[in-house]
């Protein structure tokens, strides 16, 4: 697939995204709300954040299966769904996504071979040549395809079923690769098979990924840069060296803080933090961490903190924003 | 665990699907046993039949499932049991917390209905009684304004609530075991800390012996007493988790542990290659083929499971030079 924007190009920009699911009834869910970031090419976003901080629909956004009610994508320099921009076919062309629920992504009355051929048989490969790709994807991602080609959804167990999708993602050759919670099902001598794999096609091919996972270890090893979310907007985003060692929002650190110890002796004796996060129907005014931030000040509540600009480390806490007006910026300054 | 009666107790278990030559042998022999207030986890490769064994205790296999062995909750056989027993036994004196949590809730009714409707059914007595109860167990497991959530549909919980939800419905008959079928991969660092500190309190409130399958070392190094591996449907190593985690003794072992991404991030070597078909498995050790430390004896037959330390047991040939390592 041609590289038409040119190396300095970003595989991928999204500016101001956002998405609002009504409520029957009145008002609406915050799902997404004003998230900007760029991907460039041949690099891995790590996409981290509580459940129902709006990651998946984030993914779905990139690929416009939901409809942004604002924002802009612009896909190697052209923009998505603009006259003169990249087509939504062609954009799910080149971009593939790999589906968190791995049980319903799979259609039931399909083998796997079939599932994982229906991909070349959309870039025009014949019968044969599609069913021989599949089984070299399915081969990829550490299935037998005489074992597992010919077996159904219910036949197999969660990991293969995960791995059947990377599969399907893979065969249509794709230049931007969404890892929602891609691995998370896999026991972790496959997971690092997958990880492996994935990590040498990004060499080989120079896939582009946006990997999302609630596993902090496994989005610190693949991500060059990583995104935290909180509620629908960006709390954080850096390098992903950077925001692991010096991370800079309360949230975040509650996040490093809830890792396991993987020592019996060393047992989680209380959560770092507890409860859930408010509704995103109704997120708190000013910050949106500051109902659980043991930092808050008045205004935390009076002003929505800025998420700086898109490169370097950034967060959207007052406490690093000199002359925000809270104490510990003050400080800091 | 001085001569008392195991709560739970798998013996010689093989669960094959189909038939002929193309049978999937997907349990191949698992004995495991869990006592009264112990939490056991199972470990292992994906597909090697983590999930099948917990669902053979409650007899939860598909049609199409040949069993063999023993099944024994609290000393009875699970196999022989009538109709009525199976009822009491499923949701009474066992629960399980299925892999998929929102299968485990019928999205037409509210958290309230469906606690309350699996209390009754077990446990008799009124619509309020068994409402109370629900409400009882929503804040057992710290559902915050649990009196509200009574009345929500799950499609209205995030996905931490919804498994609270799921362990609350376990929890209501008041088990006195507990399956749960990796309770917290769907969850977030967060959320997963969380519930595994709530389970683990309960499970100690309670006193429920638990077993808990995980591909996770560091949700079993959070939350179990002894570890189970898995391998291509046998146990290949189980023992007390301080033990098998510092110290493993089967290869397999060693490798799952060796494939941990590090909390610093760096890169994990993991198992080159791949389990064995099921349909067609190796006369002798299931891992030989992967295996860095594989001899000649060790494809001939299924090593047996020997005893390697207080409580330990592995199958390899090699074990007793890897203990002496
Ligand atoms: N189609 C929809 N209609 C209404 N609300 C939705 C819809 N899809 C998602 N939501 C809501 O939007 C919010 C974000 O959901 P999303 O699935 O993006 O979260 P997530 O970060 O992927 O969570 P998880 O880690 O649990 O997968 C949640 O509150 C969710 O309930
Ligand atoms: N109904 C079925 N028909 C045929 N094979 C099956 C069926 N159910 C499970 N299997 C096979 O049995 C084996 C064990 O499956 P099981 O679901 O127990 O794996 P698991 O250890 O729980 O894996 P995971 O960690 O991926 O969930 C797998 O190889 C699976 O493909
Ligand atoms: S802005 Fe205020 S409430 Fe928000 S994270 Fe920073 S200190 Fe906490
Ligand atoms: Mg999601
Ligand atoms: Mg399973």
């Amino acid at each position: 697939m041609p590289d038409r924007g040119g190396p300095a190009q970003p595989m991928l920009i999204a500016a101001g995204l956002r998405k609002h699911f009504p409520i029957p009834g009145g008002g609406a869910v915050r799902a997404v709300d004003g998230v900007s970031f760029s991907v460039a090419k041949g690099e891995t976003l790590g996409v981290v954040g509580e459940s129902g901080c709006g990651k998946s629909t984030l993914a779905r956004l990139l690929l416009h299966l939901v409809r942004p009610d604002a924002g802009e994508l612009v896909f190697d320099g052209e923009a998505v769904g603009a006259p003169r921009g990249i087509t939504l076919k062609e954009l799910r062309r080149q971009a593939q996504m790999v589906f968190q629920d791995s049980a319903s992504s799979l259609n039931p009355r399909m083998p796997a071979r079939d599932s994982v051929a229906f991909g070349p048989r959309v870039l025009g490969r014949g019968p044969a040549q599609a069913a021989a790709e599949a089984d070299e994807a399915l081969r990829r991602v550490g299935l037998d395809p005489m074992q597992f080609g010919p077996r159904y959804p219910h036949e197999l167990s969660g990991g293969q079923k995960q791995r059947v999708n990377i599969a399907r993602a893979l065969a249509l050759q794709p230049r931007l690769v969404i890892l929602d919670e891609a691995v998370s099902a896999l026991d972790k001598s496959v997971e690092a098979q997958v990880l492996s794999l994935l990590a040498r096609l990004k060499r080989e091919l120079g896939l582009t990924y946006v990997f999302i996972s609630h596993d902090l270890a496994v989005v610190r090893h693949v991500s060059d840069r990583v995104l935290v979310m909180y509620l629908g907007s960006v709390a954080e985003s850096g390098p992903a060296d950077d925001v692991f060692a010096r991370p800079l929002h309360p949230y975040t650190r509650v996040l490093l803080a809830s890792r396991l110890s993987m020592d019996p002796d060393r047992r989680v004796e209380q959560a770092p933090i507890v409860g859930d996060p408010p509704s995103p129907a109704n997120p708190p005014s000013g910050c949106r961490f500051r109902t659980r931030c043991p930092h808050a000040e008045p205004v935390c509540a009076d002003r929505v903190p800025s998420p700086g600009s898109w490169d370097g480390h950034q967060a959207a806490c007052h406490m690093v924003h000199p002359g925000s007006g809270h104490s510990a910026a003050a400080l800091a300054a | 665990m001085t001569g008392a009666a195991p709560l739970a107790e798998l013996d010689d278990l093989r669960v094959q699907f189909g038939a002929g030559p193309d049978a999937v042998q997907a349990v191949r022999g698992v004995s495991l046993h869990v006592m009264p207030g112990e939490v056991l986890c199972l470990l292992g490769e994906s597909g090697s039949g983590k999930s099948v064994s917990m669902r053979a205790l409650l007899r939860l296999l598909p049609p199409q499932a040949r069993v063999t062995g023993g099944v024994q909750v609290e000393g009875q056989e699970v196999g022989r049991l009538s109709g009525r027993a199976l009822r009491a036994l499923r949701g009474g004196t066992a629960a399980m917390v299925f892999q998929e949590p929102m299968t485990a809730l019928d999205p037409v009714y509210t958290v309230g209905q469906q606690i309350a409707e699996s209390v009754q059914q077990h446990r008799g007595g009124t619509r309020a009684a068994a409402r109370a109860r629900a409400l009882e167990v929503l804040d057992l497991v710290r559902v915050p304004d649990a009196a509200r959530r009574l009345d929500a549909y799950p499609h209205e919980l995030s996905g931490g609530l919804r498994q609270r939800v799921v362990i609350a419905m376990a929890l209501a008959c008041r088990p006195r075991l507990l399956l749960a079928d990796e309770p917290t991969t769907a969850l977030d660092a967060t959320v997963q800390i969380q519930i595994l500190v709530l389970l683990r309190g309960l499970q100690r409130e309670l006193g429920m012996g638990m077993v808990l399958v995980t591909h996770d070392l560091g949700v079993a190094a959070e939350v179990s007493d002894r570890v189970a591996v898995m391998y291509a449907g046998q146990i290949v190593e189980q023992g007390p988790v301080r033990d098998v985690l510092r110290r493993p003794v089967h290869p397999y072992t060693r490798g799952l542990l060796a494939s941990v991404v590090r909390a610093d991030g760096v890169e994990a070597p993991g198992i080159p290659g791949s389990p064995p078909d099921l349909r067609r498995p190796p006369p002798g050790c299931a891992f030989a083929a992967r295996c860095p430390a594989a001899v000649g004896a060790c494809s001939a037959a299924v090593p047996a499971e020997q005893k390697v330390g207080p409580g330990r047991t592995a199958r390899c040939v090699r074990v007793g030079e890897s203990v002496a390592a």
